[in-house]
């Protein structure tokens, strides 16, 4: 019985604690982060067996109100979705045992609307990966931006600001997805993506049909933060306040890309549409670009949460790169990327949590070799996580950056072989001006001497406690892990995952 | 592409003439809560459209009537764009509630509503 509610499960779960959360918040503040924990917890087994279960027995489908699929809304847990929802759960997991002190340390008065606001996130998020209607993705998608939008807004004096040009910017997108979807239902009659992709190579070739595509793929790109419409995620992210940015870096732009790919891989014919507009091609240029600029913005910002803010353009741009290309390969790149930037970014972001907790900054500039000995493992954490996001051997960012050159020698992208080299020589540069830093004694200057404490020897221990230091170790651990299994990771889960198109 | 062209979709030459303007409004006007208007005009645009695509020449609305006898969908206009455009429209009722709490938000902190202004004082 349970098996066929699945698709429904999770996204259920997140959106009622939604709103039981304010309910028993307003009569027991305390009860808010205990319950909005209970809930994740809870989602992370239904989606573990929900991947189990797809990867076992195929697709499970659940029609909504007993309505048969093209007429009803249907709700898909494929191989594709199921994965991604575990991953979603597992990161909110670690981030929300992250966020106990550092939410009570950011904004201690707005603890009972903010969980809420995550769990309305989470809602969105799972509910956009298990839908398989058009219009019902944008109602959770629109559900997670309006969350978004709050949790943009609780942060440093800035953030208001930040978080009113991303719900304009935002709007717009969801409002280009909206039109696109409104061109595709006019012409084929449908919004179930199964039926659509059965209707579509009949209709193909009516420019409202492709025209309804490129708006769809344009507002999705604008919420995904594909260069050049990236313009709202560096002041975003890098103003709210560590938990959400920790939440909304790592998922936030992955599930855009989730969307991108179930529609130009599952809804549409990716090589029937490149006949008539060149949709991937533009895609995996602007992506080349995103990976350049991003790198290079990141190389000249002097503080780390922006820096990393702007390497997610840089990183989007990857995976982007490998749904361009369109090709088994590039897709297996594409999706694993999106699996390892999720968990470096996270464990990039708990750092720069814990840099602010502990120190009250993370201005680059301001870090020393101290650091290295006063915050041990934070430290360590952040060298995994730089060795990922460069791609080094051992890491999970190796591994995907592999298949993504890989695809790229395939279809005989060579430029994008070696933006992708590039892009890692750059991540390098300015992952190493901060490892350099921390690691490094004797810096030049005269900074050095003028140490309070007159000395090297006297360092106090100001390592993060252990319910913020734990979730931080876990992902830097799982990308050595996920560096180790993702041979077993393509062959048996992603393997499943690429469209009969390709 | 001759008159008939142009008058026989002057709905649609409205509606993309709401979606420009909506659209000038969010990213040209300086004045943030213009913008916010400007995001209003721009989702009206949209349901209108959803609301251009339902409509049919002599037909009635989709509640079935005996008396009239007739079951052939040909007879009534599509309702289900008028629901989907029930939920856009609280979305967007949502979407304006969350940017005018933003706007209180940042007017209470820097006093202006001028984005040139306010770009100075976040300095």
């Amino acid at each position: 019985m349970i098996e066929a509610n699945l698709p429904l499960l999770v996204p259920l779960t997140f959106l009622i604690s939604a709103l039981v959360i304010p309910l028993i918040g307003l009569r027991v503040p305390g009860a808010a982060y205990p319950l909005a924990l209970a809930a994740v917890l809870a989602t992370i087994p239904i989606a573990g067996f929900g991947l189990y279960r797809v990867m076992d027995g195929g697709p499970v489908s659940y029609t909504l109100g007993g309505w048969e699929a093209p007429i009803g809304i249907e709700f898909v847990l494929d191989p594709l979705a199921s994965f991604l929802t575990l991953l979603v759960t597992v990161v909110s997991c670690l981030v929300l045992i992250h966020a106990r002190h550092v939410a009570s340390v950011e904004h201690p008065d707005k603890q009972v609307p903010y969980y809420s606001l995550v769990l309305l996130l989470l809602a969105g998020f799972c509910g956009i990966m298990a839908t398989g209607d058009l219009f019902n993705l944008y109602v959770f998608l629109e559900i997670s931006s309006l969350a978004g939008y709050g949790l943009v807004a609780i942060g440093d004096k800035r953030s208001p600001v930040s978080a009113y040009r991303y719900l304009i910017l935002g709007s717009v997108g969801t409002g280009f997805y909206l039109l696109g979807t409104g061109f595709i239902y006019v012409m084929s009659g449908s919004l179930n993506m199964a039926d659509v992709a059965r209707i579509l190579p009949q209709i193909l070739d009516q420019p409202a049909v492709l025209a309804g595509l490129i708006l769809m793929v344009t507002g999705i790109g604008l919420k995904t933060a594909l260069f050049p419409l990236h313009f709202w995620l560096p002041d975003a992210y890098s103003s709210a306040s560590s938990v959400s940015s920790a939440l909304l870096a790592p998922l936030g732009t992955k599930v855009g890309a989730y969307v991108l790919i179930r529609i130009l891989f599952f809804v549409f014919d990716p090589a029937a549409v490149e006949q008539r507009v060149p949709i991937t091609s533009v895609i995996a240029w602007l992506s080349a670009g995103g990976v350049l600029y991003g790198s290079l913005m990141a190389l000249a910002q002097q503080e780390f949460k922006r820096m990393l803010a702007y390497s997610s353009v840089a990183q989007i741009g990857y995976i982007g790169l490998g749904l361009g290309m369109a090709n088994p390969l590039g897709f297996t790149g594409a999706v694993l990327h999106i699996l390892n930037h999720a968990l470096m970014k996270a464990a990039l972001f708990l750092v720069a949590g814990n840099l602010r907790v502990q120190l009250g900054h993370s201005n680059i500039a301001a870090m020393d070799h101290r650091l290295s000995r006063q915050m041990p493992w934070s430290m360590a954490a952040l060298v995994v996580g730089a060795l990922s996001m460069i791609g080094l051997p051992p890491t999970a960012g190796f591994f995907s950056k592999w298949y993504l050159v890989l695809g790229g020698i395939q279809g005989s992208y060579w430029v994008f072989v070696g933006v992708i080299l590039l892009g890692g020589l750059l991540n390098a540069i300015y992952f190493f001006r901060v490892v350099e830093r921390v690691y490094l004694p004797f810096r030049r200057g005269p900074s050095n001497q003028a140490a309070p404490n007159g000395g090297q020897e006297v360092v106090e221990n100001r390592e993060a406690r252990f319910s913020m230091l734990a979730p931080t170790l876990v992902l830097a651990g799982a990308l050595l892990a996920l560096g180790l299994a993702s041979s077993f990771l393509v062959n048996r889960v992603i393997h499943h995952m690429i469209p009969a198109g390709l | 592409m001759g008159i008939e062209f142009i008058a026989g979709h002057n709905l649609y030459w409205i509606i993309s003439l709401l979606l420009l303007v909506g659209l000038y409004g969010m990213l040209a006007k300086r004045n943030l809560v213009k913008k916010l208007i400007g995001m209003n005009i721009f989702q009206t645009a949209i349901i209108l459209f959803y609301i251009a695509g339902a409509s049919k020449w002599n037909a009635t609305v989709p509640v079935i009537d005996p008396a009239l006898g007739s079951v052939d969908p040909a007879d009534y206009i599509n309702p289900l764009p008028h629901t989907l455009m029930l939920t856009a429209i609280v979305v967007s009722v949502a979407t304006t509630g969350v940017g005018f709490a933003l706007l209180i938000s940042i007017y209470r902190r820097y006093r202006t509503l001028d984005e040139d202004t306010l770009l100075k004082r976040m300095r």
